[in-house]
């Protein structure tokens, strides 16, 4: 049962990021990202990442996909025609896949995977609220405090782009 | 009673069962506050409401008719027979999946966010409490936002398919304000869950445990969260009012100048789907609140749902107990929906630009030095 429902949902997740990229229709390619996020969260699931997979559904499921409907709405695009592929665009495309199919390759190849000590008892780090804080706050403390800044210098690079700072005195 | 009958059935089953029955609930419930909000509306400005519907076959009942007829029940039937039977056009010029998806999707989030709001306990023969829920989930409050965000696709897509200028800044708005209020609304609970969660606990998020640490002996632990944080309970009650759309912040539909808003296209059934959607979010968010801030099943503040029973003398049958605790939680929450209605014919809509600053220059910092504030008074507590 659990077999089928992985085969299942990774197949529904890779099919429907495919028809993400692949879409000519912005909103059809929003809604595609969407199933994609739901299925992500049901492999969640599967892990018994049960927090995991809520958190998914909560921030990107129900927010970012919906800013992004948002933003196609607002800027109302259709689609409209596409310029051709210019030689530099398909060059750089190839190189691009090349250099990530090596990078995952050799991910997987060399990567050193401890073998973890699996015992029914305890939890997944994803699994319950406490065990995902607790490494939240103690292993990945660094990563966690280098992406919110990345964040911070994100949300300051919006306001100086949107903002239209006219003199001096607009900054004070 | 012989009770072996239902529990030999197998589990998926047993499943079904229980959640037909929930929405059997539900879905009455939705209607029958269509009713009330025609009644309450017309009870709050002064005229009768709707009061002359009858079918002719029950006219000639003496007295239990005309009473039926004043209260206007029949005129729910009406309406929803209108519903099923009438035309159901789809314009020409819509995105027809997305038309039709979209009154789909705002009926699901709705059903299936109640499978994991508890809405009574019943006392075992030693005397626990055992929650009456389709999934007592320990991630409870976060299940709840996570489907419950989803509702807002079907406003936006409903807005968008439809193809035309109103219905499109209906959902347009939508967006905005759902997500906007979204972030209050959870950040506002935050401190409800400081408090549940001492230290040296497992750590749940469970909606449960929150009514059951509201029914703890002493001054303190028998208080309910709403008079323990007045500030979440507003903050949360003011986002709730935004997330389900509903006066005065129904941006989305705001029929004094977007026509119907979102759903200015749709007609019959289709129509029927997103009011009683909007109905369901309202019990169920209204549920929830009642969960948070309002003690649940607990009848008072300090009084317990095991006290009671306890008077009463039926603490020792699971079955009384249980529909005394979900009379109770219904109890609470039929009287939050009544506020709803009250709400809507008292406060004026807002203008869009005072829902947005409402949003993100009130609410949002509010809600942030609240936690704080209760972050740091709970610390000093718990240190001392």
């Amino acid at each position: 049962m659990a077999d089928l429902l992985f085969y299942v949902l990774g197949g529904v997740t890779l099919g429907t990021a495919a028809l993400t990229v692949l879409s000519r229709n912005a909103v059809n390619s929003a809604m595609f990202f969407l199933l994609s996020l739901l299925a992500t969260a049901g492999l969640f699931v599967l892990l018994d990442a049960y927090l995991l997979a809520v958190l998914l559904v909560l921030v990107y499921a129900g927010a970012v996909v919906a800013l992004f409907l948002f933003i196609i709405m607002l800027l109302d695009m259709q689609g409209g025609v596409r310029p051709p592929f210019t030689r530099a665009t398909i060059a750089a495309a190839v190189a691009a896949t090349g250099l990530l199919t090596v990078g995952v390759l050799s991910f997987v190849k060399r990567a050193q995977l401890s073998a973890a000590p699996v015992s029914p008892d305890l939890p997944v780090v994803g699994a319950t609220l406490k065990s995902y804080a607790a490494q939240l706050f103690t292993t990945y403390l660094l990563p966690v405090q280098v992406v919110g800044f990345l964040l911070l210098i994100a949300m300051l690079g919006v306001i100086v782009l949107s903002k239209r700072f006219e003199g001096l005195e607009d900054i004070k | 009673m012989d009770s072996s009958l239902y529990f030999d059935l197998p589990i998926w089953v047993r499943v079904t069962l229980q959640g037909v029955a929930v929405i059997a609930v539900l879905f009455p419930l939705a209607a029958a506050c269509s009713m009330a909000e025609r009644k309450i509306s017309a009870w709050i400005q002064g005229r009768p409401g709707p009061n002359r519907t009858i079918p002719p076959f029950l006219r000639w009942i003496p007295v239990v008719a005309p009473v039926l007829q004043k209260l206007g029940l029949f005129q729910l039937a009406a309406d929803g027979g209108k519903f099923v039977f009438k035309e159901d056009p789809i314009p020409g010029h819509v995105n027809k999946v997305y038309f039709v998806l979209a009154p789909i999707l705002a009926m699901i989030p709705a059903l299936t966010t109640i499978a994991v709001v508890p809405f009574g306990a019943y006392l075992d023969s030693a005397g626990r409490a055992v929650p009456l829920v389709l999934a007592n989930v320990d991630v409870g409050i976060l299940a709840v936002f996570a489907v419950g965000s989803l509702g807002v696709y079907s406003v936006i897509l409903a807005g968008w398919a439809s193809n035309s200028k109103y219905p499109f800044l209906g959902g347009v708005r939508a967006s905005a304000q759902l997500i906007s209020y979204e972030l209050s609304m959870t950040l506002s609970v935050l401190p409800v869950f400081l408090w549940v969660n001492a230290p040296g606990g497992s750590g749940t998020l469970s909606l449960f445990d929150v009514v059951q640490s509201q029914s703890q002996p002493g001054f303190w632990g028998g208080m309910w969260y709403g008079v323990l944080m007045p500030i979440s309970a507003f903050i949360f009650l003011v986002a709730l009012f935004a997330e389900t759309n509903r006066q005065p912040f129904d941006m989305p539909e705001s029929e004094a100048d977007l026509v119907g808003g979102f759903h200015t296209e749709y007609g019959a059934f289709k129509w029927s789907l997103f009011f009683v959607a909007e109905y369901c979010h309202m019990i169920v968010g209204s549920g929830v609140f009642v969960l948070l801030f309002l003690g649940g099943w607990h009848p008072l503040p300090w009084v317990s749902l095991e006290m009671v029973s306890g008077w009463l003398h039926i603490a020792g049958s699971p079955v009384l107990t249980g529909a005394l605790a979900t009379l109770l939680f219904l109890g609470k929450v039929v009287a939050f929906i009544f506020f709803f209605m009250w709400v809507r014919w008292t406060l004026p809509r807002f203008r869009y630009d005072q829902v947005m600053t409402l949003g993100w220059q009130k609410l949002l910092p509010l809600s942030i030095a609240n936690l704080i504030a209760y972050a740091l008074a709970i610390a000093l507590i718990e240190r001392a």
